[in-house]
């Protein structure tokens, strides 16, 4: 852990009535990749345009590098943006638009140039900067919107769904370029996405949230393997979330569908109460596993090939339950219908509080 | 099928006819002014006539402050309500069509009871007030086609993120709309000043109850007086008119190309 240097402190933000970001409080270390992740209308552009300043807190405070800059205007926070819909002046070329901020700022014509040319090579397209956004790929104009937005040299980057309008292909290779230039110029960066793929593979730390709360701050193995509460669970990860009857919380096991598995970390409840459980496709077997395992006998309901994993889905007693297993020329996937015997690791249980939904 | 290209062509033909036949007409009329012969003597007439030049020359340098005096109002205004005000749209666009309601007559006489010598703002009471009068009225009757034009550019970019944009490299508001906002809706701006020129060039009832030696009232006053020389003039306002709208056709394919209008 380094020193902070963006904190969101205890921000609440309402339009009118409706309060949108609840008590958000975030330390963010110099140099950190925070993602906020969480499904669409939950807060996270929001708290984002807070923190560029296009909004102000209904309370709480923004601190950058120790200065509360609450309530300084965007052009005065040294803050760079990049914006879903890329934002690029059309009427500017690709130099002109990296430019602009120097601009603004009154940089010599020699500084603007050798600048341009150095954004234009971190950003690959050294040859492009004649061109006007038009001529560009989507891909291209993001990237060009990057440059612009680094060129002033801002203390803190902020992005806002910027790969959601392209396509797949590009998107996972600009994921990556996007983190190494974050990583080579150690620019704190926050990055807003939906996308928990995404989260995961590029930050140091992820921010979950969910109806303007913030509901697990973590590392991404943190995030995925050990979600605090349910909702973390259900939206990272393709999660198959049970109901569970507690028969003794302190030794550890339950009675799921009337068959009995325990958990490998004690929790608490009255014996006979319902809880959540989470198992990941990934952590469950088809076989009978270790001397310590879980097993449940269970029926395949489908199997779905897709490609390099298939995903089969059996049933026990009432509930579903996703499994992952490679594909393996040596190991046929199980039939529909067919009996089959799973197993977990009792670590890989996750017990959730309250009642699993629908 | 042949049946529908033919009522087609037969109705451009029949509209065709009720616009050009007036106008060949009023272009050989022009042309008979020697005796026997047709001859350009009308237009040499006019061209030649001192007060053509002048009241021409006077009405296009009103035209030049009335379209900077509109882009002045307009553009910011238009981008304010786009950015910030859009549920006012609907409002501003109903009192931007009211000089279209209202006749120029009325707008004159509130002028000349509102701004005579005696009122707190005697624009009456010089000259140089009254040509910025005028040209202040002129501005109020180009609004509904500058705001539509200006309105329409706005409409091709996206203000709100591109402002945002800007305000985060640091832009304060000038900057944004002088760099960022005009040069996009640089086309729709010139269209906008073409319609207006095109509307004080031949305007008649602002320039002559403000008693100003516009181009309007000297065509007024040769139609009344002259034979061939108001042919003449008719046909030289026409093409004035007509290239004002050539030259926006011209301007609008050189529009900016955005991601919204690839092509
Ligand atoms: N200017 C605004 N006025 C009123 N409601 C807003 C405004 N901006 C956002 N909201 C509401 O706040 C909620 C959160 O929006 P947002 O932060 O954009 O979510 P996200 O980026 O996570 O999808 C949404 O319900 C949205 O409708
Ligand atoms: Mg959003």
């Amino acid at each position: 852990m380094g020193e902070t240097f963006l904190t969101i402190d205890n921000v609440t933000k309402s339009f009118g009535a409706t309060t949108v970001v609840r008590n958000v409080d975030i330390a963010i270390d110099k140099g950190e990749f925070v993602s906020f992740l969480g499904p669409s209308g939950c807060g996270k552009t929001t708290t984002l345009r807070m923190v560029a300043g296009f909004e102000g807190p209904t309370t709480g405070r923004i601190l950058i590098d120790g200065k509360d800059v609450t309530n300084l205007k965007p052009n005065q926070r040294s803050i760079g943006m990049v914006f879903q819909s890329y934002a690029l002046f059309p009427n500017m070329t690709v130099a002109q638009n990296i430019a602009f901020g120097l601009k603004v700022a009154g940089a010599s014509t020699d500084a603007i140039t050798a600048r341009v040319e150095e954004m234009l090579g971190i950003i690959k397209l050294p040859e492009h900067g004649g061109r006007y956004p038009f001529q560009l790929s989507g891909g291209q104009q993001q990237r060009v919107a990057l440059a612009r937005a680094l060129a002033v040299k801002p203390s803190v980057l902020l992005l806002d769904e910027p790969l959601s309008a392209l396509d797949a292909k590009i998107r996972i290779s600009l994921r990556a370029e996007i983190r190494a230039i974050q990583r080579e110029l150690g620019i704190t960066t926050i990055y807003v996405t939906h996308d928990q793929e995404e989260a995961l593979s590029m930050s140091d730390r992820i921010v979950v949230m969910n109806e303007g709360r913030v509901e697990q701050i973590g590392t991404p193995l943190d995030i995925y393997n050990k979600p605090s509460s349910r909702f973390v669970a259900s939206f990272v990860g393709t999660l198959t979330v049970l109901p569970a009857k507690i028969v003794n919380a302190s030794k550890g096991t339950l009675s799921l569908d009337g068959q009995s598995i325990h958990a490998g970390k004690k929790f608490t409840g009255a014996p006979g109460k319902t809880v959540s459980v989470a198992l990941r496709p990934e952590a469950i077997a088809i076989g009978k596993g270790g001397a310590n395992a879980n097993r449940l006998d269970a029926k395949v309901a489908s199997v779905n090939f897709l490609g390099s994993i298939v995903r089969v889905k059996v049933r026990t007693g009432a509930q579903d339950i996703s499994l992952d297993m490679f594909n393996q020329s040596t190991t046929a996937p199980p039939k529909v219908g067919e009996k089959v015997t799973v197993n977990f690791n009792p670590d890989d249980l996750v017990v959730l509080d309250g009642p699993a939904e629908g | 099928m042949k049946g529908t290209r033919f009522w087609a062509w037969l109705t451009f033909g029949i509209g065709a006819a009720y616009f050009f036949i007036p106008l060949i007409a009023t272009i050989e009329f022009s042309l008979r002014m020697r005796r026997g012969a047709y001859s350009f003597d009308a237009y040499r007439v006019v061209f030649g006539d001192e007060r053509f030049q002048a009241t021409f020359g006077y009405s296009v340098l009103v035209a030049a402050f009335t379209i900077v005096l509109g882009v002045l109002i307009v553009v910011p205004t238009a981008y304010w309500i786009r950015l910030r005000l859009p549920h006012i749209r609907p409002v501003v666009e109903f009192i931007t069509l009211l000089p279209l309601i209202i006749p120029a007559i009325v707008i004159v006489f509130g002028y000349i009871r509102m701004y005579g010598s005696s009122s707190p703002l005697p624009f009456l009471a010089t000259t140089r007030g009254t040509d910025l009068l005028l040209a202040i009225g002129y501005a109020t009757l180009a609004l509904p086609y500058m705001y539509r034009a200006v309105d329409t550019g706005l409409r091709t970019i996206d203000v709100r993120t591109l402002t945002e944009a800007a305000q985060i490299l640091g832009a304060g508001w000038a900057t944004i709309i002088t760099r960022v906002i005009l040069p996009n809706v640089l086309i729709a701006v010139l269209s906008g000043a073409f319609l207006t020129f095109a509307i004080v060039i031949g305007e008649f009832t602002m320039a002559s109850l403000l008693n100003r030696p516009a181009f309007g009232p000297y065509l007024q006053n040769i139609g009344a007086n002259r034979a061939y020389e108001p042919a003449a003039l008719a046909i030289i306002a026409f093409f004035i008119t007509w290239g004002c709208m050539a030259v926006i056709q011209i301007l609008s394919r050189y529009a900016p190309k955005s991601a919204s209008r690839p092509n």
